[in-house]
């Protein structure tokens, strides 16, 4: 049954990516209806109060794949299930449940959480998993939640998951015209809020290292806007390199090693990579042009950004030490923002268009363009850590209006807005923590 | 020149100027922006006074959609401002960049620090020394005009001359 779901899921997911035709808007029609959520049943794990928290959350993440069909417990004929058991079939497939998870949630002598679980394929009547088995820290109960949800998908769709992940962004208080803003950093699901900056110096464009708990970005600090690094655990700061101009728009190389960034030179913005290790820097394009918003692709050999050399903003594409940049967008409108999915298949892009900003996603070589969000401001996407979803953040017009972050998957079916406390922008998508 | 500047550090004279300036303050008539170089000055601010300088040359500009170009009255606010910052040459100079909001971040702030460099190289072709002008762009961060039409996004692609007051 999954395997016919995952050669759906696969199926889908290459339908768009193969699409082409660089400037027209594909149709969803056809291809929307093809994959009907899977229904699957999150039996309450075993065990207290956190076993059932546990269980909730996995849930909830399922469901907003949007890929997953959560069956009601209330409708539950067999209503517990001990981890080492077997499920009655004839009751799930009455339900018309596809797969079904268990498990049980223990606590040992030194105090740490064990998780074992176990997900069933109901129609094949076998496992699609079992015996997994899980020990953690008692206050990293919600990763234990993440990291079984991450199992849970990839068993039954053959992806890598996304949910043991979290997301930095830029939260808004006060007026339009006399914003505050503060780097605020969150599990991919909204919880474990926690602040990162105070919200005396302007911070914009945070973005995480691939390979440590670090975050590059932008702050007006001393009224002088420059890029820095920030350790996410110990809140040490320090501003990257030595410019004698503003610098902005930073992104880390995919070894986590180089922070590649635009240096504003007089009227023009280049884009200067700069080495973590040897301070040394290097500059990756010149000319009368703003060129911005550089992102790697993820085996770091080339690098997709933004210039208006052509007269206005398009994306272009060029070596990660430089030379001739190619431009890959035609479209109707203008490209930026853009960013190199972790799987290397897409480029993901703001456009503007119609007095309307959208997100879309293309491949690297410019075809296959699909828009994926539409409407009067959407901006800033980021990448979901397996590549299939997208954060970006929407603002609403006027004088009381401002930012809020939502997500959509590769189908543009399943848009949700995230749950943030205030205003808040410039999401980025951390990797999966592991 | 030198002599208004002298004149305006008798203390004398500069009592009698803010008296004028706190009597004044309730009316602050808006005057063209290049009013400055017809000689006007019935705003009751100190003259050499950033109050002066606001009213009654402007500290702004104003930029056509995605444009660095200064437009003819643009020109002329400069070209006032050019002349009352050599009239009075203490001052320092930050010149502030700004963007509306329908452009895209990394961009504006871009966009913020040409249309700073534009107005910069402005004054310093009419003669303000480039040493006394630092800029700073604040893309679409720092809007004046909250609404959401053309007629607020037009205020807010700007490039304000931000005076700093004379050291000593």
């Amino acid at each position: 049954m999954f395997s016919t779901f995952k050669k759906l899921f696969i199926t889908l997911i290459a339908i768009f990516a193969f699409a082409t035709s660089a400037s027209a808007r594909i149709e969803f029609d056809i291809t929307r209806g093809n994959v009907e959520p899977l229904p699957v049943a999150i039996m309450d794990f075993q065990g207290d109060k956190v076993a059932q928290d546990i269980s909730a959350i996995i849930s909830n993440n399922l469901r907003n794949s949007g890929l997953f069909k959560i069956t009601d417990k209330a409708a539950f004929i067999q209503k517990t299930l001990p981890v080492s058991g077997r499920p009655k079939l004839e009751d799930w497939r009455v339900l018309n449940v596809q797969a079904l998870a268990n498990g049980a949630v223990s606590k040992l002598a030194d105090g740490r959480l064990r998780v074992d679980y176990r997900l069933w394929d109901i129609f094949a009547s076998e496992e699609v998993f079992g015996g997994k088995r899980l020990e953690i820290e008692a206050k990293f109960w919600r990763r234990a939640a993440h990291i079984i949800s991450d199992k849970i998908y990839e068993g039954l769709t053959g992806e890598k998951g996304y949910f043991d992940s979290r997301v930095v962004f830029v939260d808004e208080s006060g007026p339009k015209n006399k914003r505050v803003k503060r780097l605020v950093i969150m599990d991919q699901d909204g919880a474990n809020i926690r602040t990162l900056t105070r919200g005396s110096d302007l911070v914009l464009t945070p973005r995480f290292s691939p390979t440590r708990q670090e975050i590059t970005y932008m702050s007006f600090e001393g009224g002088q806007p420059r890029v820095y690094l920030l350790q996410i655990e110990t809140g040490q700061r320090e501003v990257v390199g030595n410019f004698p101009g503003m610098t902005f728009s930073p992104r880390f190389s995919p070894d986590g090693q180089k922070i590649v960034m635009s240096l504003q030179q007089e009227g023009n913005a280049n884009i200067y990579s700069m080495d973590l290790r040897s301070r040394n820097t290097t500059r990756l394009t010149s000319g009368a042009a703003i060129d911005t918003a550089p992102s790697f692709a993820p085996d770091g050999s080339r690098l997709v950004f933004e210039s208006d050399r052509g007269g206005r903003q398009q994306l272009y594409v060029m070596g990660a030490g430089g030379g001739t940049p190619k431009r890959i967008s035609f479209g109707n409108g203008r490209y930026s923002t853009p960013v190199w999915s972790p799987r290397g298949d897409l480029i993901a892009f703001t456009k503007q268009s119609g007095g309307q900003f959208l997100i879309g996603v293309m491949k690297p070589d410019g075809s296959g363009e699909r828009i994926l969000a539409e409407g009067f401001h959407n901006e800033g996407p980021t990448w979901a850590p397996n590549g299939r979803v997208l954060m970006f953040f929407r603002e609403s017009p006027g004088a009381k209006g401002g930012p809020k972050l939502y997500s959509i998957d590769l189908t543009g079916r399943n848009e949700r807005k995230v749950q943030t406390p205030s205003f808040a922008s410039d999401p980025a998508w951390s990797p999966l923590l592991d | 020149m030198l002599a208004a500047t002298s004149i305006l550090k008798s203390p004398a004279v500069l009592a009698l100027a803010l008296g004028l300036a706190v009597a004044g303050c309730a009316k602050k008539d808006k005057l063209p922006d290049n009013s400055g170089q017809l000689g006007l000055n019935n705003s009751g601010e100190a003259p050499g006074s950033p109050g002066e300088f606001t009213t009654t040359i402007g500290d702004r500009v104003f930029f056509e959609t995605d444009s660095t170009i200064l437009t003819a009255t643009a020109r002329q606010t400069l070209t006032g401002q050019a002349q009352w910052l050599l009239r009075y040459p203490n001052y320092l100079i930050t010149i502030e960049g700004h963007a509306d909001e329908r452009g895209t971040r990394e961009y504006n702030l871009a966009l913020g620090a040409r249309r700073a460099a534009a107005t910069r190289d402005f004054l310093a072709s009419q003669g303000v020394p480039r040493s006394r002008i630092r800029t700073i762009s604040f893309g679409k961060e720092r809007p004046i005009a909250v609404c959401n039409d053309i007629s607020c996004w037009s205020q807010n692609r700007r490039a304000r001359t931000a005076l700093t007051q004379p050291q000593g």
